[in-house]
């Protein structure tokens, strides 16, 4: 790798995201402003931002790693990703998010639902999930930066981690939402391009878009040799029905992920962020092709490596990926792009992948900043001072957490367990189980009380953390908790049930809870509900 | 189909090709359309009588 050219691009697109957040910073000046970026966003800019924080690092080092592993049937995940995590997210949620929103003068998401149901206390509550819940998933989107700069720079991980976390945090805490949107635009167009050529590259290298898949699919019986045993039936075809890895691709990766999106706090707040529902039209259409490139492509392009190890690197012929890049999934993405693709595209992807981490890194620490300074701190404990201020300090110890989890968990967890795909599966999990059902019934049903909605988080919450603590055996055995309290690695050690991710028992059990609970609670005033529901069919 | 086996890859290859054209067509024939919704001011005197209203006007001034 030739050191000037990357410094080169590197200083460049520093220099221009330097330059935005200065914009933003000079055009920051209120709460609304540090929390919505001022309600008056442009539609390129909120599906742009909106893209480019649900697409990390995760997505394509984590995703596309993972896919190298279980082949193209992640592309379901793509299909999910465009049509639930945009059109149904934005046609049927952001509409009413927008506009309830607006009646309501909400800044965040946990504000939106507390406004809604008259509780500062369960603003405060998801706010604390929030704050509790997000750095995991943060800390693996940082892991994935750092291990790709550690990749391309072979400089040490800790030392690319705690730059990539201060030049992140000097933006987000200086500009606010602003300077993440500004960024996010700009890096989610870095990723488009990047996206796109390292696809053209791929099927050039490979002989072309057929030959490429039939050279995958011609290498099913080593894949069936090497991962048979749990369902693997080739990389071009879908695991075995309710084997181990259908179970983890079905339940963790596909729905984990492509449910999980509705209910994402630092995505559902930028539907509050633009001043009309043209906006959110117009964002459709950039949003659902942007998502179709930034998922489709890793998904694709990491089966395809499979192809390139195998047969076209003469350093690891006759290795598939995972065992290229020494049975860390996490590795197979930098490798690839280190030894398939040409100096300069390493400079140019090494910028994409940097984009990827920083615009959702800066969404998320943003998003538990707020739910710290202003639903905990402000809101349900009742405190006053400088809004912006108090929001800064709070980004600033989300920051913090998060840095020290990138640091610590490489240690807790093996890197072949994928934790970085694991790790925002889960988190996207749990956010659905939690938020999901209050979320819908708060914009659609008049009569969602209070009881229903705390039923529901309650239930979402304890039962995907039970889930993950007891049985889903990759979380419960380096979790140890299981061990310590019944002696053994998972309370379903042996069975299916060990590999089922916690959301397809934890959304159900939450939607239950939230519609049996709910006919006992308190109705909520009808004033209010017509406040909420102004200009709302 | 492109050489990928079975049912269900291509049909996933399929189905995100589809969504996306869905996504774009959607917003091209709405691309002008939803109208703007002015903020709701709830310090404004209309909103007198209304608690949440009256709530939010508070915490606004307050923050």
């Amino acid at each position: 790798m030739s050191i000037p050219l990357l410094a080169a691009v590197v200083a460049v697109y520093l220099c221009i995201v330097a330059y935005l957040s200065h914009q933003a910073f000079r055009a920051t000046h209120s709460a609304a402003d540090y929390m919505l970026a001022g309600r008056k966003t442009h539609p390129f800019v909120m599906a742009m931002s909106y893209g480019a924080t649900f697409i990390s690092t995760s997505a394509i080092v984590g995703f596309g790693g993972a896919a190298a592993v279980f082949g193209m049937s992640l592309l379901w995940l793509t299909f999910l990703t465009i049509f639930v995590g945009v059109f149904v997210a934005f046609v049927f949620f952001g509409r009413r998010t927008r506009r309830m929103g607006l009646n309501l003068n909400a800044h965040t998401f946990p504000e939106f639902l507390g406004r809604r149901f008259q509780s500062k206390g369960l603003q405060g509550a998801a706010g604390l999930l929030i704050f509790v819940a997000m750095p995991l998933y943060a800390s693996v989107v940082l892991m994935g930066g750092g291990a790709f700069v550690t990749q391309i720079l072979e400089v040490d991980y800790n030392v690319a981690l705690f730059f990539l976390t201060l030049i992140i945090a000097v933006y987000v805490v200086l500009g606010g939402l602003k300077a993440v949107m500004y960024t996010d635009a700009f890096q989610g167009s870095v990723m488009f391009a990047g996206m796109v050529t390292l696809l053209l590259f791929t099927y050039y290298k490979l002989g072309g878009v057929t030959v490429a898949h039939e050279r995958l699919t011609g290498m099913k019986e080593i894949a069936i040799a090497t991962f048979g045993a749990r369902g693997h039936t080739g990389w071009t075809s879908f695991p075995a029905f309710a084997s181990e890895y259908w179970l983890v691709v079905v339940t963790t990766i596909i729905l984990g992920v492509g449910i999980g999106v509705l209910a994402q706090p630092q995505l559902i707040v930028r539907f509050m962020t633009v001043d009309s529902d043209r906006e959110l039209n117009r964002a459709v259409l950039i949003g659902g092709i942007f998502i179709m490139v930034a998922v489709g492509v890793a998904f694709i392009v990491g089966p395809l490596s499979n192809v390139f190890f195998y047969y076209e690197n003469p350093a690891t012929e006759g290795q598939i990926a995972i065992a290229a890049a020494g049975r860390n999934v996490d590795q197979i993405i930098p490798l690839y792009i280190s030894q398939a693709m040409p100096q300069w595209f390493t400079a140019l992807f090494m910028v994409t992948l940097l984009s990827a981490a920083m615009s959702t890194l800066s969404s998320q620490f943003h998003a538990m900043g707020t739910s710290l300074g202003r639903d905990i701190y402000e809101q349900a404990l009742g405190q006053k001072g400088n809004s912006v201020l108090i929001n800064r300090i709070g980004v600033l110890f989300a920051i913090a957490i998060s840095y020290f989890l990138a640091w610590g968990l490489p240690i807790l967890f093996e890197g072949g367990t994928a934790i970085i795909a694991r790790g925002t599966a889960i988190f996207f999990g749990i956010c659905a189980a939690a938020f999901l059902p209050m979320y819908f019934g708060a914009i659609y049903f008049k009569r969602m009380t209070l009881a229903g909605a705390y039923a529901g988080m309650l239930t979402g919450t304890l039962v995907s953390l039970f889930w993950i603590l007891f049985i889903r055996i990759n979380e419960s055995r380096p979790l140890l908790l299981c061990k310590a309290l019944f002696g053994v690695d998972s309370l379903a050690e042996g069975t299916l049930w060990a590999v089922v991710d916690p959301l397809v028992i934890a959304l159900p059990a939450s939607i239950l809870a939230t519609v049996l609970v709910n006919g006992w609670g308190r109705p909520v005033c009808e004033q209010h509900v017509e406040t909420c529901f102004r200009r709302i069919a | 189909m492109l050489g990928l086996e079975g049912v269900a890859v291509p049909l996933g290859f399929l189905l995100s090709i589809m969504s996306t054209v869905l996504c774009a067509v959607y917003g091209f024939v709405n691309w002008n359309r939803g109208d703007r919704v002015e903020e709701l001011d709830p310090c404004n005197p209309q909103w007198e009588g209304n608690e949440t209203a009256r709530n939010i006007c508070r915490d606004t001034r307050s923050s």
